[in-house]
């Protein structure tokens, strides 16, 4: 058991509980860092496709899982970032500046979108947003002359002053730039979240008559969040955009949306980390789980697989609502306050009944 | 001196009058109450102030500056916070988080800055930390600091909720039924709360409530209400003796 004793109000603003969570995380991220060199290009192919779902991840959890506005056409804000992307670098401008571009223009449009958002919440705001990224399939088509269409676009190899990354010449290079942007990404949200922007997101999901009373400006912070959602998950697009190398509007169907938000609730909802435990289920788990049956029966059943995955994730959701995050948790306190841990101390208490709310 | 002005309020939802002509004022630093059998409009006057509602006439003045028509998020910009009878707390945050959001009108950092968390940022998130902490002294919330809302006994949520209005730094608190639920030591800790409010921290307070002895124990003037209109007014024992006041909840009590 370890006892934490808190000796000054920059406890509680530091990222790290202690010196021991903040070596841990150190640990992690050199780790990360290293991992090219220990394993084979392949897998940190399939590694960098987890960094940028974490991405993505990150982006919508600001949106549904902070600000509590659910959105189901998130892969229209991806889309924005790997067209915009495509499209600068085709015309030969570099990663600096495209790459913010690919996110402001995402950002901008979800500014936009969130315009006649403000006016709605819940499932409302769920069927539009559902609808918006299905009309997105088709403006992604009709607006040819930058998207190529039905055929879809190229992107050429990342260009850094003095360095190209080509995906498949250099992996490794690759990795560590989505590496890099993943974390400068979880970094600024972490800040977020510690300061009164991020309180007052959160502030907007519990309860917007409160957030009011406390002068939150609704439209203002909801507008603020769909802006750095959106920019967020533009940047997972630009990076996603270099890593399938050519795609089309099919990279970017609503099921890639559908799968966005499956992903951040199993993972953990209204929590950084849910993002990226989400982004290593969908990510790992489809390719484990062949692993597995591969080495059961060697003759594929079709769609076993898919059922598979589907079980567990449902499974997931029904025994740990707080998605994974919650169960890390509970594994975690388990631990520190160990042996005195009690069965019930996860319970949630049932205190009293939500009377009639003002809306 | 009057601190804030309410000149034949009106607000009627479709054909129900919910208020109907209600003028008061209230003096800087006293406790002015509002009582009124259910029903009466009470809570509906506190939703014209913080501009929930639009009135439907009349007008509202703080400091002599008209305030009918503010935005609701600016009416704490102007010193005036609330607590809401249905406990409305940020349930899934802690008592900390809940206060520190009470910080929000005093904040000065934008979100870019908050993005890169500067120093600047840090010395605001500890100056707000310490104002909230004073909150928490004030209230003995020391033991639920880090506890999530959604745990809370409903009696420790009530005085979150008047500490997350404190923490505004307000001039006037609008505490609309603060005691409603409470066992009697906790009302009686509230009594002496709004008592320190009003005498250490020179605070005005305008409230409402049915716990008739509270409301003799702290008012300085009372307002009774009855179908949205004033009916009486002057101190507690004036208004509590005043025929049409006791009819009133009598004629409630015929009813039920
Ligand atoms: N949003 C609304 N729409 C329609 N009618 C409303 C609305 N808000 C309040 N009313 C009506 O206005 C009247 C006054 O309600 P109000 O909530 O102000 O009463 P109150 O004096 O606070 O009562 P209580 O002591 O029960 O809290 C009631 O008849 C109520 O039904
Ligand atoms: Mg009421």
């Amino acid at each position: 058991m370890r006892i934490h004793q808190k000796t000054s109000y920059d406890d509680d603003l530091n990222l790290f509980k202690d010196r021991y969570q903040a070596f841990w995380y150190l640990a992690l991220i050199v780790g990360a860092v290293l991992l090219p060199f220990v394993i084979d290009s392949y897998y940190i192919g399939e590694v960098v496709l987890v960094l940028i779902w974490a991405i993505a991840g990150m982006g919508l959890m600001i949106l549904a899982g902070h600000t509590g506005q659910a959105s189901l056409g998130h892969a229209a804000f991806l889309a924005c970032g790997a067209y915009m992307e495509a499209w600068l670098n085709n015309k030969g401008v570099s990663f600096l500046i495209s790459f913010p571009l690919a996110g402001l223009f995402a950002g901008v449009v979800g500014a936009v979108i969130a315009i006649p958002a403000l006016r709605m919440s819940g499932i409302y705001l769920a069927i539009a947003t559902l609808a918006m990224g299905i009309v997105a399939e088709d403006v992604i088509v009709l607006a040819e002359p930058f998207t190529g269409g039905v055929s879809g676009t190229f992107v050429g190899a990342i260009n850094l002053p003095g360095l190209e990354i080509d995906r498949y010449a250099n992996p490794s290079a690759f990795y560590w730039l989505c590496l890099f942007v993943t974390i400068l990404v979880a970094f600024a949200y972490a800040n977020l979240l510690r300061s009164s922007t991020g309180r007052a997101f959160v502030a907007i999901r519990d309860s917007e008559v409160s957030a009011k009373a406390m002068g939150i400006s609704i439209a203002r912070f909801k507008t603020l969040a769909f802006f750095l959602s959106c920019f967020v998950t533009g940047l997972a697009g630009a990076l996603m955009g270099h890593f399938l190398g050519a795609f089309n509007y099919e990279a970017f169907l609503i099921t890639v949306s559908i799968q966005m938000l499956l992903m951040i609730v199993v993972g953990g909802m209204g929590s950084i980390h849910g993002a990226f435990f989400g982004a290593m289920v969908v990510g790992f788990l489809p390719q484990i789980i062949t692993l597995i049956r591969q080495q059961v029966s060697t003759n594929a059943v079709a769609g076993l697989d898919t059922g598979i995955f589907a079980a567990i994730l449902v499974a997931i959701i029904i025994l740990e609502p707080r998605g994974l995050y919650g169960q890390w948790m509970k594994t975690r306190i388990w631990f520190e306050l160990f042996p005195l841990a009690r069965r019930d101390m996860f319970r949630r208490h049932k205190s009293y009944l939500k009377t009639e709310r003002l809306k | 001196m009057s601190l804030f002005v309410a000149e034949n309020l009106s607000k009627s939802f479709g054909g129900v009058h919910a208020v109907d002509g209600v003028s008061f004022e209230v003096h800087k630093g006293e406790v002015f109450t509002i009582v009124g059998p259910n029903g009466a409009g009470k809570s509906t006057i506190f939703n014209l102030i913080s501009r929930f509602y639009d009135v439907s006439t009349g007008r509202m003045l703080l400091d002599g500056e008209d305030i009918t028509h503010i935005r609701p998020d600016e009416v704490i910009g102007h010193g005036i916070a609330r607590t809401f009878q249905n406990i409305e707390l940020f349930e899934h945050s802690t008592v900390l988080a809940n206060l520190l959001v009470g910080r929000h009108s005093r904040r000065s950092a934008n979100f870019l800055k908050n993005l890169f968390f500067l120093p600047s940022v840090r010395a605001e998130e500890r100056a707000h930390r310490h104002a909230v902490e004073e909150v928490i002294d004030f209230l003995d919330l020391q033991a639920y600091r880090d506890k999530m809302i959604a745990g809370l006994p409903y009696g420790v949520r009530k005085v979150v909720e008047i500490g997350r209005a404190l923490a505004c730094g307000p001039q006037l608190l609008l505490l609309d039924e603060p005691a409603s639920g409470l066992s009697v030591e906790e009302t009686q800790d509230v009594a002496y709360w709004i008592e320190d409010m009003q005498k250490d921290m020179g605070l005005t307070i305008l409230m409402v409530e049915h716990d008739m002895s509270l409301v003799a124990q702290v008012s300085n003037r009372v307002l009774a209400l009855a179908d949205g209109k004033p009916i009486a007014i002057g101190t507690p024992a004036e208004v509590q003796s005043d025929p049409r006041v006791i009819e009133a909840y009598l004629g409630m009590e015929d009813a039920a």
